[in-house]
C-alpha cells in the first residue's frame, strides 16, 4: 500500500534555549547510580514492619476475629481491626480534590468489618519488630469467615436477585448519550456493521510494589514517606486516622512505576493508622503477591457498536453500548466509563450517536485507573469497528478513515467543539508510511533467523505463516475532567548565587515530571538545568499540583511553573532596566546573565542583578496558581458539552506475523505518530511513546489477569505476563509539534495518550493478516486458532 | 539450624554477619543497606535484585546468603557514582533508558555481565541478556541503545588504554 503523506501546516513555534532539547533528565543520574532512595528504602531507627491479612474469600461475612494471640506474641507491637477504626472510611471516588461533591455509597473499608467483598480485601494490621514477627502475628490471628453467596459477572450482577455487593443496587454509575436522530442517521446508511468486543482485567505491574515508611515527630505531625500519585491523599487519611488536615503529612519518594495504580490510596493508610497507634516509625512494603491482589486493575469491558454508514464511506451513526465491571468497590470506576463513554466514538465525526453505558459492581478485584482510562478499552473497541466499517463498503482503512476524521470546528460526541489542530490524517499517513511495504517472505526466513527460531528456517516452514499490517487512531483527553474544576501551583525563587528553585507538589512517578518542570523554570530565567534545583510532592513543604495522573502534569504545573517563573523575570527584568537604562523588553535572560538584546556585550552576571534586587528587599520568588477550564456538571443521562479541556491526536501502524498453525502472533514493525504539541523534552516524549506502546502491545498479546470466581488465578509475575525485552521490536517515535496544546509553550499530554492506540493497531494486523477478525483480547495463540487459523484452506 | 557467621565481600567493603540459613541473599545485602539491590518479586521473575555474585550476574532473591559466604558481590551502585559513574550508567542516563527506574541497577547489573564477556553484542544478543529484567516503562528500546552506546565507550577506552 502507498501512502501519501501531505506535508504539515505551517507552523510557527518560537525558538527556545532550554525547551525542545533531548536533555539528560534531572532525576536520572542517581537512578543510574543506584542512589535514588524508593520509598520503601527508607530507615529510621527503632523501625517497626507491619503486614496486612487479607481475605481469601470473594464474598464472606466475617463471624469473629481473635487476635488475642498475635497480640501476645513477642515482637509484636499493634494489631488493629476494624474494632479499633471506628470511623476508617475511604471516599473513592475523586482522589485529590477538595470541596467535590462524593458519590453515595463509595465508600471502601479501610479494613473489612462485617462483611468483606473481594478476595485480598485487608481484615487486619500488625506492625512487629521484625517483618518475619509480622508475618507470623498474621498467621495467629482467627478469622471465623461464612462464605456469602457473590457475583463475579457484570451481566449476572445487573440481574434482578443477584447479590448486591454494596447497597442499594449494583449499578455503580450510568452515562449517555444522545446526539442527532439514531434512527434517521441509521436509514441514511447503506449497511449497518455490527461488532461486540471484550477486554480482560490487566494489571499496572510496575517493578516496586506499593512501599512506605510513617513516623510521628516531635511537633505530633504524622508523617508518611510513601510511593503514590497523589499526596492530596493526606486528607482522607487524616479523616480516617483522625486528626486534623494540618497534623498528617504525605512526601511522594520518587515512584517506581505508577500507570494509575498508586493513585487510590494503597499503603499510606494503613502506615498513618500504625504510626498513630505505636508512636515508633513503620515500615510497609507489599510483597509482589499481595500487590496483584491489593491494587486496582484497569476495567474489563464488553463494547458493543453498530454502526452506520453509506456507500461512499460516510458514518451516519453509531449506537454504542459499554458494560464495564467496578468490582468490589467503585474507586474510579465512574470516571473511567466517562472516558470511554464520551470517546467511544473515536477521533471521527458522527451526527446521530447514542452511547449507553454502565458500570457495575461485582466481588472481583476493584477496577480504576489505569494508563489511558477508559480509553484503550473504547480504542480497541472503535478502530476494530472503523476497519470492519471499511471493508463492509470496500474501502481502504485510511481512507475511510479520512473520510470521517474530525475537523477543526466539527464537535465530538458530547458536542464540544474540536479547535485547534486536529492531526489525526497527519499523524495515521505518517504512521503507515513509516511502517513500509509488507514485509517479504524472504526477508521474514532472516527475521526468524536474527531472532534464533530454529524451527521456522526455510520456506516451507512459513508457509503457515501470513504478514499483515494494522492502523489505529484515537482522541484522548488531558487534563481533568472540568467539571473537577482543576488547579495546580508552583513556587519559583531565585538564590543569591543565580541558581533557581523550584516548590512544586508533583509526585514524579519516572515520567520526568520533575525535570520538564526543571526545564520550562530554566528556559524563562536564562540559566542553564544544572542551575536549577526542585523540591517536589510534600503535602507540607510544597504548594499543592493535584495528582499526577489524567496526563495533567506538565499541562497544569508545567504552566504554574512557567506563571510563577514569569513574575521572577518580571521583577528582574525591571531592576535590570534601571541598571542599562533601556526598557525591560529590550533585555533579555541567558546562560546565567542579563543583557541588552541589541548589544548582547551589554550584560550583567544573574547573581550580581540577584544581589542588587535582594538589597533593595524585592520580591525574588512567586507563588502561581493555574487553573485549568472550569465547566459545570454536565447531565449523565445525556451528556452534552465539554468533558475535558483538549485532546491529544495520532496513530500506530503495526505488522504483525500470524503463525495459522501454532497461532503465534510476531511485531514485526511499530510506528507510533503524535501530535504532541510542543515535546519539552524530545527524549522524554520518544520514551513515554516507546514505553506505552509496548505496554499497550502486552495488552494486545500477552496480559490477562485471570480472575475465576473472585479469585486470582495469576498471582505472580510468573504466571502474570508482561513483556521482556524478547518480545516486541521497538517502537518508532514520529513527534509531531502543532504548538496547539494548552500546556507550556503549546505542549500537550502524551503520557497515557501514547498507550491507546497499540492494541487495536495489533488487532487489526492480525485481522488484516489472518483474514478473520479477533474481537478479544488478549489476542492468545488459541484466539488465534479460534477464529480460523488452522481451518482456513489453504493452510 | 541456627545462625552462622559468614563473610560478603559488597563492592570492595568487608562484612561479617551472622545470618540463619534461610535469609536470601537479597535480604543480607539491603539488611546491610545497599538498597540499590530492588525487590520486585522475591522469585526470581523480574531482575530488579540482580548483582554480580563473583563476576555473573544472579537474582540475588533465588540465592541464599550462606552460598555466598566470602564471594565478592557488586551491586550497580559498586559500579559508579553520581561523581564518577561507569560508562554503561551515563550511557543510561543520556539516552532515555531511565523513567522510572527501579528496574535500573538490575539491568544496569545484566549489561555489565553481558558486555564483561561480549564486548561487542547484537540488537538480540543484549534483547536476550537483559531478557531477565522487566522494565515497565521503557519498552527497552532506549535501553538496547544505552547498551549499545556503553559498549562502544568501553571498547574505545579499553583500545586507548595502555599495553
Amino acid at each position: 500500500m502507498t501512502v501519501r503523506v501531505e506535508p504539515l501546516p505551517h507552523v510557527d513555534l518560537p525558538p527556545l534555549r532550554q525547551v525542545g532539547k533531548p536533555v539528560r533528565r534531572v532525576d536520572v543520574l542517581a537512578k543510574a547510580a543506584g542512589a535514588t532512595v524508593y520509598a520503601g528504602d527508607f530507615t529510621l531507627p527503632n523501625m517497626l514492619h507491619a503486614r496486612v491479612l487479607r481475605s481469601p474469600h470473594p464474598s464472606a461475612a466475617i463471624l469473629r476475629i481473635d487476635v488475642s494471640r498475635a497480640r501476645a506474641l513477642p515482637g509484636v507491637a499493634c494489631v488493629l481491626t476494624a474494632a479499633d477504626l471506628p470511623n476508617a472510611r475511604l471516599a473513592t471516588d475523586i482522589p485529590g480534590q477538595t470541596g467535590q461533591r462524593k458519590r453515595a455509597g463509595s465508600d471502601a473499608q479501610v479494613l473489612a468489618a462485617e462483611v468483606v467483598r473481594f478476595a485480598g480485601e485487608a481484615v487486619a494490621l500488625v506492625a512487629a519488630e521484625t517483618n518475619a514477627l509480622a508475618e507470623q502475628a498474621l498467621s495467629l490471628i482467627a478469622v471465623d469467615y461464612e462464605p456469602l453467596p457473590g457475583v463475579f459477572d457484570p451481566f449476572e450482577a445487573l440481574k434482578p436477585g443477584a447479590p448486591i455487593v454494596n447497597a442499594p443496587d449494583n449499578v455503580v454509575a450510568r452515562w449517555k448519550i444522545r446526539k442527532g436522530d439514531l434512527a434517521r442517521g441509521m436509514d441514511e446508511a447503506v449497511t449497518v456493521v455490527e461488532n461486540t468486543f471484550r477486554v480482560p482485567f490487566v494489571d499496572h505491574a510496575y517493578i516496586e510494589t506499593e512501599s512506605g515508611v510513617a513516623w510521628v515527630d516531635e511537633r505530633d505531625v504524622i508523617n508518611i514517606r510513601v510511593s503514590t500519585q497523589v499526596i492530596e491523599h493526606f486528607r482522607s487519611i487524616a479523616a480516617a486516622v483522625g486528626v486534623p488536615h494540618n497534623k498528617l503529612r504525605v512526601q511522594a519518594a520518587m515512584v517506581g512505576g505508577g500507570f494509575g495504580g498508586k493513585e487510590d490510596i494503597t499503603v499510606e493508610i494503613f502506615l498513618g493508622l500504625l504510626a498513630k497507634a505505636t508512636r515508633r516509625p513503620v515500615r510497609l512494603v507489599y510483597t509482589r503477591e499481595e500487590s496483584l491482589l491489593a491494587h486496582s486493575k484497569r476495567h474489563p469491558m464488553v463494547i458493543t457498536h453498530r454502526t452506520g454508514v453509506t456507500r461512499g464511506g460516510r458514518i451516519t451513526a453509531a449506537e454504542i453500548n459499554i458494560v464495564a465491571d467496578s468490582g468490589a468497590y467503585p474507586y474510579l470506576s465512574p470516571y473511567v466509563l466517562l472516558y470511554a463513554t464520551v470517546v467511544a466514538t473515536g477521533p471521527y465525526r458522527i451526527d446521530n450517536v447514542h452511547v449507553d453505558s454502565v458500570v457495575v459492581a461485582t466481588n472481583n478485584p476493584f477496577t480504576s485507573a489505569f494508563r489511558g482510562f477508559g480509553a484503550p478499552q473504547a480504542c480497541f473497541a472503535h478502530e476494530q469497528q472503523m476497519d470492519e466499517c471499511a471493508a463492509a463498503v470496500g474501502m481502504d482503512p485510511l481512507d475511510f478513515r479520512c473520510r470521517n476524521y474530525l475537523r477543526p470546528g466539527d464537535f465530538n460526541a458530547t458536542g464540544q467543539e474540536m479547535k485547534g489542530a486536529i492531526w489525526l490524517e497527519e499523524t495515521a499517513a505518517r504512521a503507515l508510511a513509516a511502517l513500509g511495504e509488507k514485509t517479504t517472505p524472504a526477508e521474514l526466513l532472516e527475521w526468524f533467523r536474527a531472532r534464533g527460531d530454529r524451527t521456522r528456517l526455510t520456506a516451507d516452514a512459513i508457509r503457515s505463516v501470513r504478514v499483515g499490517q494494522g492502523l489505529a487512531s484515537y482522541m484522548q483527553s488531558y487534563g481533568r475532567i472540568t467539571w473537577l474544576h482543576d488547579t495546580s501551583q508552583a513556587w519559583v525563587g531565585v538564590e543569591l548565587d543565580g541558581s533557581v528553585v523550584i516548590r512544586c507538589g508533583a509526585p514524579d512517578l519516572g515520567g520526568g515530571q520533575m525535570s520538564s518542570l526543571c526545564q520550562i523554570a530554566a528556559e524563562v530565567l536564562g540559566v542553564s538545568l544544572a542551575r536549577v534545583s526542585i523540591h517536589a510532592a510534600d503535602s507540607a513543604m510544597t504548594p499543592l499540583a493535584g495528582t499526577t495522573t489524567a496526563t495533567r502534569q506538565l499541562y497544569m504545573s508545567g504552566n504554574a511553573v512557567l506563571k510563577a517563573a514569569g513574575e521572577v523575570r518580571k521583577t528582574l527584568l525591571q531592576r535590570a532596566s534601571y541598571h542599562f537604562e533601556v526598557p525591560a523588553a529590550e533585555l533579555d535572560l541567558a546562560e546565567g546573565v542579563v543583557f541588552v538584546k541589541a548589544e548582547p556585550a551589554q550584560q550583567l552576571a544573574l547573581a550580581e542583578l540577584i544581589a542588587v534586587c535582594a538589597a533593595e528587599g524585592l520580591h525574588l520568588s512567586n507563588l502561581a496558581l493555574f487553573t485549568g477550564p472550569f465547566t459545570d456538571r454536565l447531565d449523565p443521562e445525556n451528556l452534552s458539552g465539554p468533558v475535558f479541556p483538549d485532546f491529544t491526536f495520532g496513530a500506530q501502524a503495526v505488522e504483525a506475523a500470524v503463525d495459522a498453525e501454532t497461532g503465534e502472533v510476531f511485531v514485526l514493525k511499530s510506528v507510533a505518530c503524535h501530535d504532541v504539541g510542543r515535546a519539552i523534552n524530545p527524549a522524554a516524549v520518544d520514551g513515554q511513546i516507546q514505553g506505552a506502546s509496548v505496554q499497550g502491545l502486552g495488552y494486545a498479546l500477552m496480559e490477562d489477569f485471570i480472575v475465576e470466581q473472585g479469585v486470582a488465578r495469576t498471582p505472580t509475575l510468573t504466571e502474570y505476563l508482561i513483556p521482556t525485552a524478547g518480545d516486541f521490536p521497538t517502537t518508532q517515535a514520529i513527534i509531531l509539534e502543532s504548538g496547539a496544546g494548552l500546556g507550556p509553550f503549546g505542549a500537550k499530554g502524551i503520557g497515557e495518550p501514547a498507550l491507546t492506540p497499540a492494541a487495536p493497531a495489533a488487532a487489526n494486523a492480525v485481522a488484516n493478516a489472518l483474514g478473520a477478525r479477533i474481537h478479544a483480547l488478549p489476542i492468545t495463540p488459541w484466539r488465534v486458532l479460534a477464529a480460523g487459523g488452522l481451518h482456513t484452506s489453504d493452510v | 539450624m541456627g545462625p552462622k557467621v559468614i563473610s560478603l565481600i559488597v563492592n570492595g567493603r568487608l562484612h561479617h554477619v551472622a545470618l540463619a540459613p534461610n535469609v536470601t541473599l537479597l535480604e543480607a545485602l539491603r539488611e546491610l543497606g545497599y538498597m540499590d539491590v530492588k525487590n520486585g518479586c522475591e522469585k526470581g521473575d523480574c531482575g530488579a535484585c540482580a548483582v554480580l555474585l563473583n563476576g555473573l550476574a544472579v537474582n540475588s532473591c533465588l540465592a541464599l546468603a550462606w552460598q555466598a559466604d566470602g564471594a565478592e558481590i557488586i551491586t550497580c551502585a559498586g559500579l559508579g557514582t553520581t561523581e564518577h559513574p561507569h560508562p554503561l550508567q551515563t550511557a543510561f542516563a543520556d539516552l532515555g533508558a531511565i523513567q522510572c527506574g527501579y528496574c535500573t541497577p538490575g539491568m544496569i547489573i545484566a549489561a555489565k555481565a553481558l558486555l564483561d564477556h561480549n564486548p561487542q553484542p547484537t540488537e538480540e544478543e543484549i534483547r536476550e541478556a537483559i531478557s531477565g529484567n522487566l522494565c515497565r516503562c521503557t519498552g527497552y528500546g532506549q535501553i538496547v541503545d544505552a547498551v549499545t552506546a556503553a559498549a562502544q565507550m568501553l571498547r574505545h577506552a579499553e583500545g586507548r588504554a595502555p599495553g
